[in-house]
């Protein structure tokens, strides 16, 4: 007796619950390849997993086995030369040459990394694990003002191509009924009457002469009822509501004067990618929007605008300017949700900075949903800073912080928009 | 003329009885003894999951699984690798998956393989019957699945996951190689001990006790523990580790237990496969024969059978060791030949088989002997020259290599006896046993390593004894025993206790 089971069906998971294990047990290790992989990819690549490579040492299950050495005989098959007594030169080490068994491994050389990938969404809640991501969306719903048109039941009153015929005519119908109704039952009552009438052996003819005129006239009132009226007209009808737009615009303000060198810049890519991340998770479409400066300011593409080599004094306003301009043109406030995000060593002109204040709190920050500044250096802060930090005081949706190592980065992002999260939570 | 069966490409489940009937028939003929068989469709993933459990239907959830699950999604999506057609379990009833993408001819390969080649040898070889008990696995399995996710729960997965860490590293050391299992009850082990201990006593003359003893007799004379050496590592923690809480205890029984059920498979991996590739050649040729099977449907497992029992020679890129199927099919079909057509050389070899018996023979071999076994007692001069076998020498103090033997008169027994050898696992895997127990000190337990022929240790036993550590809880010693009989030691953990000894 045999049976035979379609398992086709059955769900072929089976090994998920594995992988999660296996994710959490290296956790650590994943995590430090999920932030090295970010400075590999694009800030806007977002729609791939991440490949993972973990050192093949840290993951190896340790079992009792045989070292080199020691005295081995091996049968192999296909002989085509040798003769029983014949001395073979050994190997050179590393090659394994099927002598030994799982030794191949052993030497440090050859330990290959052992890679695997992880999907978008592990990727994301890898990345994102220890932040606490304060929900923008609730914050941005009160000032969104994009309209959209809905449907809202049917009025009495419109434009004709607006009329629904259906309606309109069940009105007529309706209406018609409720008011020849009556009518109709008395004529049918005086017809039956006449019909009596007229069977008797002597008719009443006075009796039917007033019956037929009062026949007529039911009659003609019946048909006076309109088939249509303007009172049964029935209009679609709509109204406008505010919605909440899922597109946001992503400034990233980079000063690339000299002063700024490889690494800072990859401090401040790591800074872009993370808010990136981020604003992909609340909203739908995003654009970023390159801006650096030195005197002066230029939008340029992402590989330009963190590998092109460029040097110059700096005037941070010049970019603050152009990021206004680029606002009015393309991305209306209404329509956009718009943050901002700079990073600076804090080099700036000293008579430029009150500029940069200025430029900001009367037209930048109104405009803006959320303006973060992070300043990566090691030096003491300058005039920029201070002018920075009397803004912070002021505006709730900008932020300045102090970032000196790439350590930094994940706690100082976390605490921006913890920051954000609070302000929204006072003024709600 | 009979009509033959239609042979696909496509299967339906109708056309896989047909065939299950067939070869059922023809099984029986051969005198195939096997327990019923479960046969189940499954996709490629399904597969791929199957992999990862090591061939556990069930299994309790652990990382190392997930691990090896990735790397068999990684290789088989680049395309390094092949799913295997079948998988089967040493069950009662047992159990064979195919996979769903086979083709007619192959799914019929494949029950021919697994469910009467596999699954009679799983009823049959002698390791099996003794060790394994096929009707209560998937129970057990699924004991072992639900009381780990108990423990999860109560314990916290972190605190399970260390213990069942530390129990795979020793998992080889889970296995009782030497013992019988019949074992005596304890009731009845107790009272041979206080005979044992009745008649040392009795022995002792207290005169001899009043004759002071010289110091370096006193510490001789330490009685060990255990007083023999014992192999079973995982055993003797689950027995006498101090510390261990109760459902730690269950555990390293669990994984001690699964251990033991696959070992027999370990030992028997050219027989097993030997045998189910003999079967399925030749129940398949004999419907063939019997006009039941279309040219098409053979030739398709002609091909795949080839594949399967190809031998790359030593120097060929794809070579890497002697392929199972190929060294015990031809085995299985020589041990045939032997009987049916012996020539003057096997009868010179092979005096009590040649000229009986085949299929007798044949079942014979395949209840009674283990890889080891089989290879020293059946392996022909004839095979020898087929493969072309030859035997390398690597001694680690020679600069050089040496062929020991070649496949000529003088070569062939030498041959014989180091391929046996090489199937030996405790060949293989160093021979580690639990020596002594401190136990009126500080609890320390000492592993005695004895080389097979001088081969080293290597370097992952400092971390394996931090996981014998984490069991047994007080500190742990690894020393060598020499040939010479001296003792080194090799590490212990916490590390720092070899330093203070020497």
């Amino acid at each position: 007796m045999a049976h035979f089971i379609d398992r086709r069906l059955n769900g072929k998971n089976k090994s998920t619950l594995n992988r999660q294990r296996f994710i959490r047990r290296y956790k650590k290790q994943i995590k430090e390849a999920v932030s090295d992989a970010i400075n590999k990819r694009s800030v806007t690549d977002v729609s791939s997993g991440e490949s993972i490579s973990i050192p093949a040492k840290d993951i190896k299950e340790p079992v009792f086995h045989q070292g080199k050495g020691g005295f081995r005989e091996q049968v192999h098959p296909g002989n085509d030369q040798f003769n029983a007594g014949d001395r073979i030169k050994r190997p050179p080490a590393g090659q394994s040459g099927g002598a030994g068994e799982g030794e191949a491994s052993d030497q440090g050389e050859g330990t290959d990394d052992f890679v695997f990938s992880i999907s978008k969404d592990e990727y994301l809640d890898l990345l994102f694990e220890d932040l606490e991501l304060p929900n923008l969306q609730e914050n941005s719903l009160d000032k969104l003002v994009q309209m959209r048109t809905h449907r809202a039941g049917f009025c009495s009153e419109g434009v004709p191509s607006n009329i629904d015929i259906i309606r309109s005519l069940q009105g007529s119908l309706a209406r018609r009924v409720a008011m020849t109704a009556g009518k109709k039952r008395e004529l049918a009552e005086l017809k039956q009457e006449l019909i009596h009438l007229e069977q008797q052996p002597v008719p009443e003819q006075t009796r039917i002469n007033q019956l037929l005129a009062e026949i007529e006239e039911l009659e003609r009132q019946i048909s006076a009822v309109p088939f249509i009226d303007n009172y049964d007209l029935r209009f679609r009808n709509y109204e406008k509501r505010p919605h909440p737009t899922s597109k946001a615009v992503m400034f990233c303000l980079m000063d690339v004067s000299g002063s700024m060198d490889q690494a800072t810049k990859d401090m401040a890519k790591r800074f872009y990618i993370l808010l990136y991340l981020f604003l992909t998770r609340t909203y739908k479409d995003i654009e970023v929007v390159y801006i650096r400066h030195h005197t002066q300011a230029k939008e340029v593409d992402e590989q330009e605008f963190f590998y092109s080599q460029e040097t110059g004094g700096t005037i941070v306003s010049s970019a603050l300017k152009l990021m206004h301009q680029i606002i009015a043109a393309r991305y209306s406030s209404s329509e956009w949700n718009i943050y901002a995000a700079q990073a600076s060593d804090g080099d700036n002109w000293a008579d430029d900075s009150p500029q940069c204040a200025e430029v900001l709190s009367n037209k930048i920050l109104p405009m803006v949903r959320y303006y973060a500044y992070v300043e990566i250096t090691n030096r003491a802060h300058q005039s920029l800073w201070r002018e920075y930090e009397q803004l912070a005081a002021q505006f709730g949706n900008f932020a300045i912080k102090h970032i000196t190592s790439v350590e930094d980065i994940y706690p100082i992002f976390r605490e921006l928009f913890k920051k954000s999260a609070n302000t929204t939570a006072q003024s709600a | 003329m009979t009509k033959p069966l239609s042979d696909g490409p496509d299967w339906t489940f109708d056309l896989l009885e047909q065939y299950r009937e067939e070869i059922k028939r023809v099984a029986e003929h051969y005198k195939l003894d096997t327990y019923p068989n479960q046969i189940e469709v499954i996709t490629a993933e399904q597969m791929m999951d199957a992999y990862s459990s090591v061939g556990m239907p069930i299994g309790y959830n652990h990382w190392s699984f997930g691990k090896k699950f990735i790397q068999t999604e990684q290789n088989y999506r680049r395309g390094q690798m092949g799913l295997a057609y079948e998988i089967v379990i040493n069950s009662n009833p047992c159990i064979a998956y195919l996979m769903e993408e086979n083709t007619m001819a192959m799914q019929a390969l494949v029950m021919a393989h697994a469910c009467y080649g596999h699954n009679s040898f799983f009823k049959g070889n002698y390791l099996f019957k003794t060790w394994t008990d096929a009707g209560s696995i998937i129970d057990y399995l699924l004991f072992a699945k639900n009381y780990i996710a108990e423990c999860e729960q109560k314990y916290g997965i972190d605190e399970v996951e260390d213990i069942l860490d530390s129990c795979h590293a020793l998992m080889n050391y889970g296995v009782d190689r030497y013992k019988r299992p019949q074992q005596i009850s304890l009731y009845e082990e107790q009272k041979r001990q206080q005979e044992r201990a009745d008649y040392l006593q009795s022995q002792v003359n207290e005169l001899w006790r009043t004759i002071p003893t010289s110091e370096q007799q006193k510490r001789k004379k330490r009685p060990r523990f255990p007083s023999e050496p014992q192999e079973n590592i995982l055993y003797f923690v689950e027995k006498n580790a101090p510390l261990l809480e109760p459902w730690q205890r269950e555990i390293v029984r669990i994984v001690r237990k699964i251990s033991q059920y696959f070992y027999p498979q370990k030992q028997t991996q050219v027989m097993n496969e030997g045998w189910a590739t003999f079967w399925h050649y030749t129940l398949l040729n004999h419907l063939y024969d019997e006009g039941k099977l279309t040219d098409g449907f053979m030739l398709e497992v002609l091909q795949s059978h080839t594949n399967v029992i190809y031998q790359p020679p030593y120097n060929s890129n794809y070579y890497s060791g002697i392929n199972p199927y190929a060294l015990g099919f031809n085995m299985m079909v020589d041990i045939r030949r032997i009987c049916e057509n012996p020539d003057d050389e096997d009868r010179k070899w092979f005096p009590e088989y040649a000229g009986s018996d085949w299929l007798e023979t044949l079942h014979f071999a395949m209840q009674n002997f283990k890889d080891e076994s089989f290879i020293s007692q059946f392996l022909s001069p004839r095979l020898i020259r087929e493969f072309k076998l030859f035997s390398i020498v690597d001694d680690s103090q020679q600069p050089h290599l040496e062929v020991s033997a070649i496949h000529d008169e003088s070569g062939y027994q030498k041959i014989r006896q180091s391929l046996s050898a090489q199937y030996n696992l405790s060949n293989h895997e160093p021979n580690i046993q639990v020596y002594d127990i401190d136990i009126r000190g500080d609890r320390s337990l000492t592993l005695r390593y004895i080389p097979h022929l001088g081969i080293p240790l290597a370097d992952s036993k400092d971390e394996v004894l931090k996981h014998l550590h984490r069991l047994w809880g007080f500190p742990v010693r690894l020393e060598q025993e020499n040939a010479d009989g001296s003792i080194v030691k090799l590490s212990s953990c916490p590390a720092a206790e070899l330093d203070l000894e020497n």
